[in-house]
């Protein structure tokens, strides 16, 4: 299963036709603790680079864009009762939702594990 | 770290939530060396007759009574502009050598500026920019400076004296801004990191930075400077009758020389009419935060606008601040907050939300 990485810290595992989408463990640590997080409604349309999530900290919210377009067909209802999981799990339990592949095209502009890294060890 | 005013601040050290609940559980050492130390002192030199000369002139520019404080003592006030506005909120001290001002980082140069412009030239200014601030805050507070200092346990809340600490000079105040019992320290800079490195060698002590002293302060009512507090506000609307010492409310039949203080007119009118709105506190229900600038409502009609809110690491639930309309500034009245495409529902709460716990004596 190919996990891709966008430069505004979202990860992507694609599995098929479908996709799993959350922050990275270098965003959640640039967030801090997380008190809340808003998720898209099943359904929604998502277009590549638009909100599509608000991460809630302590200190402020900040949003979290789609990194690919399609249309969100599941959104992780631990983080409602549990929001910390997204400092605990980043890239694991504390995924943030599901959504179609609109357009495969669009992943191939997406970093992989490596380039992320060399990405954040440059920031 | 981020930029504020002019310095480099620390939002965090291990994080926001943990650091909060450390200062209302233990002890947090905050270094606030960015907010300015100014002190006052007329012709007579730093003597009790210059500190009264100081005084008298500084009642001019704001609303508490100043000249009555005895030495040590000291009191939170209000720079206020011509039109009532809030220029700046500071803690005033007599004390003894000087009358002293802590004011905000933000605004320090205007500050000084304001004061220069309208004091007399007779009263001299001084900018204590070689001092640093250290604030030491919680319940174990006390317990710890007392092992450094143990005659700064004596001070109550609002007190302040000078002690010496291995040679170096420390003012010390019993106050602070998260509600807790603890103390403010003004140490010359040169000794700030040694000060700073023996509170922090006790275990009971950890850093906190500026996200836990935005937090603590919210959860405790107090308003910032720069948010709760502007030029726009004025001290009835922002709930700071008390600054508004009794002595100094009646407005003098000739100006000036008389007990007069800027801003008066337009302040006592509010304060008689009442305000038109009022600082309010506001628990917000469910987990998502309310910010500053977040729309209030009352049905579909807006009546305020949030000044500054977050998350309560203590009640583990938004909290927020806001300006609304008076006839929806009771306690219990039922609001909603605007936030993105959502409503969220809201009451009027009294404040503080979580309890002071100043030291006022055993």
């Amino acid at each position: 299963m190919p996990r891709y990485f966008t430069d505004e810290h979202e990860w992507i595992d694609v599995e098929g036709e479908s996709a799993t989408v959350g922050i990275t463990d270098y965003a959640q640590e640039q967030l801090g603790d997380i008190v809340f997080v808003e998720l898209p409604d099943v359904g929604a349309p998502l277009d590549k680079g638009g909100d599509a999530a608000v991460v809630e900290s302590v200190k402020a919210a900040s949003d979290v864009y789609a990194p690919i377009t399609g249309e969100v067909t599941e959104a992780n209802g631990a983080l409602e009762d549990e929001p910390a999981l997204v400092n605990s799990s980043p890239e694991e339990d504390g995924w943030f939702f599901r959504m179609t592949i609109g357009d495969t095209a669009e992943l191939e502009g997406l970093m992989d594990g490596k380039a992320y890294k060399a990405f954040i060890d440059g920031l | 770290m981020v930029p504020f005013a002019g310095y480099e601040m620390p939002i965090q050290y291990e994080g926001i939530t943990a650091e909060h609940l450390w200062t209302r559980s233990s002890a947090g050492l905050f270094d606030v060396s960015h907010m300015g130390q100014l002190g006052l002192v007329g012709p007579a030199g730093p003597n009790a007759d210059g500190v009264r000369q100081a005084a008298d002139a500084l009642e001019a520019l704001v609303p508490g009574d100043i000249s009555e404080l005895s030495e040590g003592r000291m009191r939170y006030s209000l720079l206020l502009n011509e039109a009532g506005g809030v220029l700046d909120d500071l803690i005033i001290t007599n004390t003894g050598r000087s009358i002293a001002l802590v004011v905000n980082g933000a605004v320090k140069w205007d500050d000084i500026a304001h004061l220069r412009e309208h004091l007399p030239d007779e009263i001299t200014l001084t900018h204590f920019d070689e001092n640093a601030l250290l604030a030491l805050q919680g319940p174990q507070a006390a317990d710890v400076l007392a092992t450094l200092v143990p005659a700064a346990c004596d001070l109550v809340f609002m007190t302040s004296a000078f002690f010496d600490w291995d040679g170096i000079p420390l003012w010390i105040s019993r106050s602070g801004y998260t509600g807790e019992d603890g103390f403010e320290i003004a140490v010359p800079g040169e000794h700030v990191e040694t000060l700073a490195n023996a509170l922090i060698a006790n275990e009971r002590v950890r850093p906190i930075g500026l996200g836990a002293r935005d937090s603590l302060r919210l959860e405790a009512g107090l308003p910032l400077y720069g948010h709760d507090l502007t030029p726009k506000t004025d001290p009835v609307s922002a709930g700071l009758k008390f600054a508004l010492s009794k002595s100094r409310r009646a407005i003098p039949e000739i100006d000036n020389e008389t007990g007069g203080w800027m801003g008066q007119e337009p302040v006592m009118q509010a304060f008689d009419d009442g305000p038109k709105q009022r600082r309010i506190g506001l628990l917000v229900d469910g987990r998502m935060p309310a910010r500053e600038g977040a729309e209030v409502y009352a049905g579909e009609d807006q009546v305020g606008v949030v000044t500054s809110g977050g998350f309560s690491p203590t009640l583990e639930q938004p909290i927020a601040m806001a300006y609304v309309d008076t006839q929806h500034a009771a306690k219990g009245t039922a609001l909603e907050i605007a936030v993105r495409k959502k409503r969220l529902a809201a009451t009027v709460s009294p404040m503080p939300f979580v309890q002071h716990k100043y030291f006022r004596g055993s």
